[in-house]
Protein backbone atom coordinates (compact mmCIF):
# COMPACT_ATOMS: atom_id res chain seq x y z
CA UNK A 1 0.00 0.00 0.00
CA UNK A 2 1.49 2.95 -1.16
CA UNK A 3 1.28 6.06 1.45
CA UNK A 4 0.72 9.64 -0.65
CA UNK A 5 3.25 12.15 0.64
CA UNK A 6 1.66 14.78 3.00
CA UNK A 7 1.51 17.98 1.06
CA UNK A 8 4.74 20.22 1.67
CA UNK A 9 2.85 23.59 1.86
CA UNK A 10 0.87 23.12 5.95
CA UNK A 11 0.58 26.52 5.72
CA UNK A 12 -1.96 26.64 3.06
CA UNK A 13 -4.56 26.78 5.76
CA UNK A 14 -6.46 23.79 7.84
CA UNK A 15 -9.10 22.02 6.57
CA UNK A 16 -12.63 22.49 7.05
CA UNK A 17 -15.67 20.91 6.65
CA UNK A 18 -16.31 23.60 3.64
CA UNK A 19 -14.72 26.12 1.72
CA UNK A 20 -17.38 28.66 2.48
CA UNK A 21 -16.29 32.09 4.00
CA UNK A 22 -12.49 30.95 3.14
CA UNK A 23 -10.28 33.34 2.08
CA UNK A 24 -8.67 31.43 0.29
CA UNK A 25 -11.81 30.70 -1.72
CA UNK A 26 -11.99 34.72 -1.75
CA UNK A 27 -8.53 35.23 -3.29
CA UNK A 28 -9.58 32.08 -5.50
CA UNK A 29 -12.77 34.13 -7.27
CA UNK A 30 -10.51 37.11 -7.38
CA UNK A 31 -8.23 36.06 -8.99
CA UNK A 32 -10.59 35.09 -11.74
CA UNK A 33 -12.69 37.88 -11.74
CA UNK A 34 -9.73 40.68 -11.93
CA UNK A 35 -8.34 39.04 -14.60
CA UNK A 36 -10.96 39.57 -16.76
CA UNK A 37 -11.34 42.71 -15.91
CA UNK A 38 -7.45 43.57 -16.65
CA UNK A 39 -7.40 41.70 -19.95
CA UNK A 40 -9.80 44.73 -20.61
CA UNK A 41 -7.72 47.31 -19.26
CA UNK A 42 -3.74 45.94 -19.75
CA UNK A 43 -5.09 46.03 -23.63
CA UNK A 44 -6.47 49.45 -23.98
CA UNK A 45 -3.33 50.29 -22.16
CA UNK A 46 -0.94 48.39 -24.83
CA UNK A 47 -3.56 49.58 -27.45
CA UNK A 48 -3.10 53.47 -26.60
CA UNK A 49 0.42 53.62 -25.50
CA UNK A 50 2.11 50.99 -27.72
CA UNK A 51 0.29 50.67 -30.71
CA UNK A 52 -2.05 53.73 -31.82
CA UNK A 53 0.07 56.97 -32.88
CA UNK A 54 3.62 56.80 -32.82
CA UNK A 55 3.76 53.99 -30.26
CA UNK A 56 6.50 54.17 -27.81
CA UNK A 57 8.03 57.11 -29.65
CA UNK A 58 5.31 59.55 -28.21
CA UNK A 59 5.63 58.38 -24.98
CA UNK A 60 7.39 61.62 -23.21
CA UNK A 61 6.14 63.56 -19.79
CA UNK A 62 3.22 65.65 -22.58
CA UNK A 63 2.16 62.36 -23.46
CA UNK A 64 1.53 61.61 -19.50
CA UNK A 65 0.03 64.70 -18.16
CA UNK A 66 -2.45 64.80 -21.50
CA UNK A 67 -3.71 61.42 -20.30
CA UNK A 68 -4.41 62.21 -16.44
CA UNK A 69 -5.43 65.90 -17.22
CA UNK A 70 -8.55 63.17 -18.09
CA UNK A 71 -10.06 61.61 -14.92
CA UNK A 72 -11.25 58.94 -16.92
CA UNK A 73 -7.58 57.75 -17.55
CA UNK A 74 -6.97 58.35 -14.14
CA UNK A 75 -9.72 56.17 -12.92
CA UNK A 76 -8.29 53.96 -15.46
CA UNK A 77 -4.83 53.92 -14.78
CA UNK A 78 -5.53 53.44 -11.14
CA UNK A 79 -8.05 50.81 -11.23
CA UNK A 80 -5.45 48.99 -13.30
CA UNK A 81 -2.77 49.70 -10.85
CA UNK A 82 -4.57 48.18 -7.89
CA UNK A 83 -5.99 45.16 -9.54
CA UNK A 84 -2.75 44.25 -11.05
CA UNK A 85 -0.94 44.63 -7.93
CA UNK A 86 -3.49 42.08 -5.74
CA UNK A 87 -3.49 39.97 -8.83
CA UNK A 88 -0.03 39.77 -9.31
CA UNK A 89 1.36 39.83 -5.46
CA UNK A 90 -1.23 36.84 -4.93
CA UNK A 91 -0.04 34.71 -7.72
CA UNK A 92 3.71 35.33 -6.24
CA UNK A 93 2.67 34.53 -2.66
CA UNK A 94 0.85 31.44 -4.24
CA UNK A 95 4.29 30.89 -6.10
CA UNK A 96 6.42 31.23 -2.48
CA UNK A 97 3.84 28.62 -0.76
CA UNK A 98 4.32 25.95 -3.43
CA UNK A 99 7.88 26.33 -3.71
CA UNK A 100 9.75 28.06 -0.21
CA UNK A 101 9.79 24.88 2.17
CA UNK A 102 11.35 26.74 4.78
CA UNK A 103 9.57 28.45 7.32
CA UNK A 104 11.87 31.58 7.72
CA UNK A 105 12.41 31.18 3.87
CA UNK A 106 8.83 31.78 3.58
CA UNK A 107 8.29 34.39 5.81
CA UNK A 108 11.14 36.60 4.70
CA UNK A 109 9.81 36.38 0.95
CA UNK A 110 6.46 36.51 1.91
CA UNK A 111 7.70 40.17 4.00
CA UNK A 112 9.45 41.54 0.99
CA UNK A 113 6.37 40.66 -1.10
CA UNK A 114 4.00 42.41 1.52
CA UNK A 115 6.57 45.37 1.42
CA UNK A 116 7.06 45.49 -2.34
CA UNK A 117 3.20 45.62 -2.80
CA UNK A 118 2.78 48.25 -0.22
CA UNK A 119 5.51 51.01 -1.23
CA UNK A 120 4.23 50.55 -4.87
CA UNK A 121 0.43 50.98 -4.52
CA UNK A 122 0.78 53.73 -2.15
CA UNK A 123 3.48 55.74 -4.37
CA UNK A 124 1.18 55.06 -7.46
CA UNK A 125 -2.23 56.34 -5.75
CA UNK A 126 0.03 59.30 -4.94
CA UNK A 127 1.38 59.73 -8.10
CA UNK A 128 -1.98 59.86 -10.06
CA UNK A 129 -3.38 61.28 -7.46
CA UNK A 130 -0.92 64.93 -6.71
CA UNK A 131 0.36 64.91 -10.50
CA UNK A 132 0.89 68.33 -11.57
CA UNK A 133 1.06 68.45 -15.73
CA UNK A 134 2.63 71.87 -15.44
CA UNK A 135 5.13 71.90 -13.01
CA UNK A 136 6.45 75.30 -12.38
CA UNK A 137 9.95 76.50 -12.95
CA UNK A 138 10.29 73.20 -16.37
CA UNK A 139 11.08 74.01 -19.83
CA UNK A 140 8.31 74.62 -21.57
CA UNK A 141 8.89 72.19 -24.49
CA UNK A 142 8.35 69.55 -22.22
CA UNK A 143 4.93 70.33 -20.58
CA UNK A 144 1.89 69.63 -22.66
CA UNK A 145 0.70 72.39 -24.85
CA UNK A 146 -2.07 73.31 -22.32
CA UNK A 147 -0.11 74.70 -19.83
CA UNK A 148 0.94 77.83 -22.07
CA UNK A 149 -2.48 78.41 -22.71
CA UNK B 1 9.69 -10.63 -8.08
CA UNK B 2 9.22 -7.06 -7.37
CA UNK B 3 10.11 -4.64 -10.11
CA UNK B 4 12.38 -1.71 -9.08
CA UNK B 5 11.05 1.64 -9.37
CA UNK B 6 11.59 3.35 -12.36
CA UNK B 7 10.59 7.08 -13.09
CA UNK B 8 7.07 7.77 -13.04
CA UNK B 9 5.49 7.19 -16.21
CA UNK B 10 4.03 10.00 -18.53
CA UNK B 11 0.21 10.82 -17.05
CA UNK B 12 -2.69 12.64 -18.74
CA UNK B 13 -1.49 15.80 -16.71
CA UNK B 14 2.44 15.49 -16.38
CA UNK B 15 4.18 16.34 -19.35
CA UNK B 16 1.14 17.12 -21.11
CA UNK B 17 -0.42 20.31 -22.44
CA UNK B 18 -2.08 20.75 -18.70
CA UNK B 19 0.99 21.02 -16.79
CA UNK B 20 3.14 23.27 -19.47
CA UNK B 21 0.68 25.85 -20.10
CA UNK B 22 0.44 25.62 -15.76
CA UNK B 23 4.59 26.34 -15.89
CA UNK B 24 3.79 28.85 -18.89
CA UNK B 25 1.29 30.61 -16.68
CA UNK B 26 3.22 30.94 -13.58
CA UNK B 27 6.57 32.15 -15.19
CA UNK B 28 4.71 35.03 -17.21
CA UNK B 29 2.92 35.87 -14.48
CA UNK B 30 5.76 36.61 -12.13
CA UNK B 31 7.65 37.90 -15.21
CA UNK B 32 4.88 40.19 -15.66
CA UNK B 33 4.65 41.07 -11.67
CA UNK B 34 8.69 42.13 -11.63
CA UNK B 35 8.10 44.37 -14.82
CA UNK B 36 4.81 45.91 -13.22
CA UNK B 37 6.97 47.04 -10.06
CA UNK B 38 9.82 49.08 -12.13
CA UNK B 39 6.72 49.85 -14.59
CA UNK B 40 5.21 51.76 -11.57
CA UNK B 41 8.57 53.44 -10.31
CA UNK B 42 9.61 54.57 -13.54
CA UNK B 43 6.14 56.76 -14.05
CA UNK B 44 6.21 57.78 -10.52
CA UNK B 45 9.30 60.13 -12.10
CA UNK B 46 6.67 61.98 -13.66
CA UNK B 47 6.44 63.49 -10.13
CA UNK B 48 9.92 64.32 -9.75
CA UNK B 49 10.27 66.83 -12.94
CA UNK B 50 9.22 66.17 -16.71
CA UNK B 51 13.32 65.96 -17.82
CA UNK B 52 14.03 63.14 -15.54
CA UNK B 53 10.82 61.30 -16.63
CA UNK B 54 12.08 61.67 -20.35
CA UNK B 55 14.78 61.02 -19.86
CA UNK B 56 14.43 57.76 -18.01
CA UNK B 57 11.28 56.71 -20.68
CA UNK B 58 14.02 57.16 -23.26
CA UNK B 59 16.11 54.45 -22.35
CA UNK B 60 12.82 52.28 -23.06
CA UNK B 61 12.88 53.37 -26.52
CA UNK B 62 16.37 51.94 -27.99
CA UNK B 63 16.03 48.52 -29.70
CA UNK B 64 17.27 46.19 -26.95
CA UNK B 65 14.35 47.94 -24.32
CA UNK B 66 12.33 47.28 -27.58
CA UNK B 67 12.87 43.80 -28.17
CA UNK B 68 12.39 43.31 -23.95
CA UNK B 69 9.05 45.28 -24.44
CA UNK B 70 7.90 42.54 -27.56
CA UNK B 71 8.61 39.79 -25.16
CA UNK B 72 6.65 41.20 -22.17
CA UNK B 73 3.52 41.68 -24.59
CA UNK B 74 4.05 38.02 -25.86
CA UNK B 75 3.85 37.04 -22.18
CA UNK B 76 0.98 39.31 -21.21
CA UNK B 77 -0.82 38.52 -24.03
CA UNK B 78 -0.43 34.57 -23.24
CA UNK B 79 -0.98 34.80 -19.57
CA UNK B 80 -4.21 36.85 -20.60
CA UNK B 81 -5.53 34.36 -22.80
CA UNK B 82 -4.76 31.00 -20.88
CA UNK B 83 -6.32 32.93 -18.02
CA UNK B 84 -9.60 32.85 -19.78
CA UNK B 85 -8.63 29.43 -20.72
CA UNK B 86 -8.61 28.83 -16.52
CA UNK B 87 -11.91 30.30 -16.18
CA UNK B 88 -13.27 28.30 -18.73
CA UNK B 89 -11.70 25.08 -17.20
CA UNK B 90 -13.21 25.79 -13.88
CA UNK B 91 -16.62 27.30 -14.65
CA UNK B 92 -17.78 25.60 -17.99
CA UNK B 93 -19.02 22.36 -17.97
CA UNK B 94 -17.27 20.77 -20.28
CA UNK B 95 -13.92 23.04 -19.69
CA UNK B 96 -11.82 20.16 -18.95
CA UNK B 97 -13.10 17.90 -21.44
CA UNK B 98 -11.80 20.88 -24.05
CA UNK B 99 -9.01 21.68 -21.63
CA UNK B 100 -6.06 20.59 -24.51
CA UNK B 101 -8.32 21.91 -27.22
CA UNK B 102 -8.71 25.28 -25.76
CA UNK B 103 -5.32 25.83 -25.47
CA UNK B 104 -4.50 25.26 -28.69
CA UNK B 105 -7.10 28.41 -28.95
CA UNK B 106 -4.79 30.03 -26.72
CA UNK B 107 -2.26 29.82 -28.95
CA UNK B 108 -3.67 30.77 -32.19
CA UNK B 109 -5.15 33.49 -31.11
CA UNK B 110 -1.72 34.41 -29.09
CA UNK B 111 -0.21 34.26 -32.72
CA UNK B 112 -3.32 36.41 -34.38
CA UNK B 113 -2.64 39.30 -31.37
CA UNK B 114 1.26 39.06 -31.84
CA UNK B 115 0.98 39.33 -35.57
CA UNK B 116 -0.69 42.66 -35.10
CA UNK B 117 1.38 43.83 -32.84
CA UNK B 118 5.08 43.13 -33.47
CA UNK B 119 4.75 44.42 -37.12
CA UNK B 120 3.94 47.73 -36.25
CA UNK B 121 5.87 48.06 -32.49
CA UNK B 122 9.06 47.32 -34.33
CA UNK B 123 8.36 50.22 -37.08
CA UNK B 124 8.46 52.13 -34.00
CA UNK B 125 11.22 50.75 -32.49
CA UNK B 126 13.72 50.60 -35.40
CA UNK B 127 12.10 52.87 -38.18
CA UNK B 128 13.92 55.57 -36.96
CA UNK B 129 10.96 57.56 -36.78
CA UNK B 130 10.52 61.21 -34.76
Amino acid sequence: MTTIAEPRAPHAGRRRGSTRGNTELAGWIFMRASGVVLIVLIFGHLFVNLWAGEGIHAIDFGFVAGKWASPFWQVWDLLMLWLAMIHGANGVRTVINDYAERDTTRHVLKGLLLFAFLVVVVLGTLVIFTFDPCPPGSPADLLPSFCTA
Amino acid sequence: MPTAPTAPAGTLYRGREGMWSWVAHRITGVAIFFFLLVHVLDTALVRVSPGDYNDVIGTYKNPIMGLGEAGLVAAIVFHAFNGLRIILIDFWAKGPKYQRVMLWAVIGLWALTMAGFLPRHLMHVFGGGN
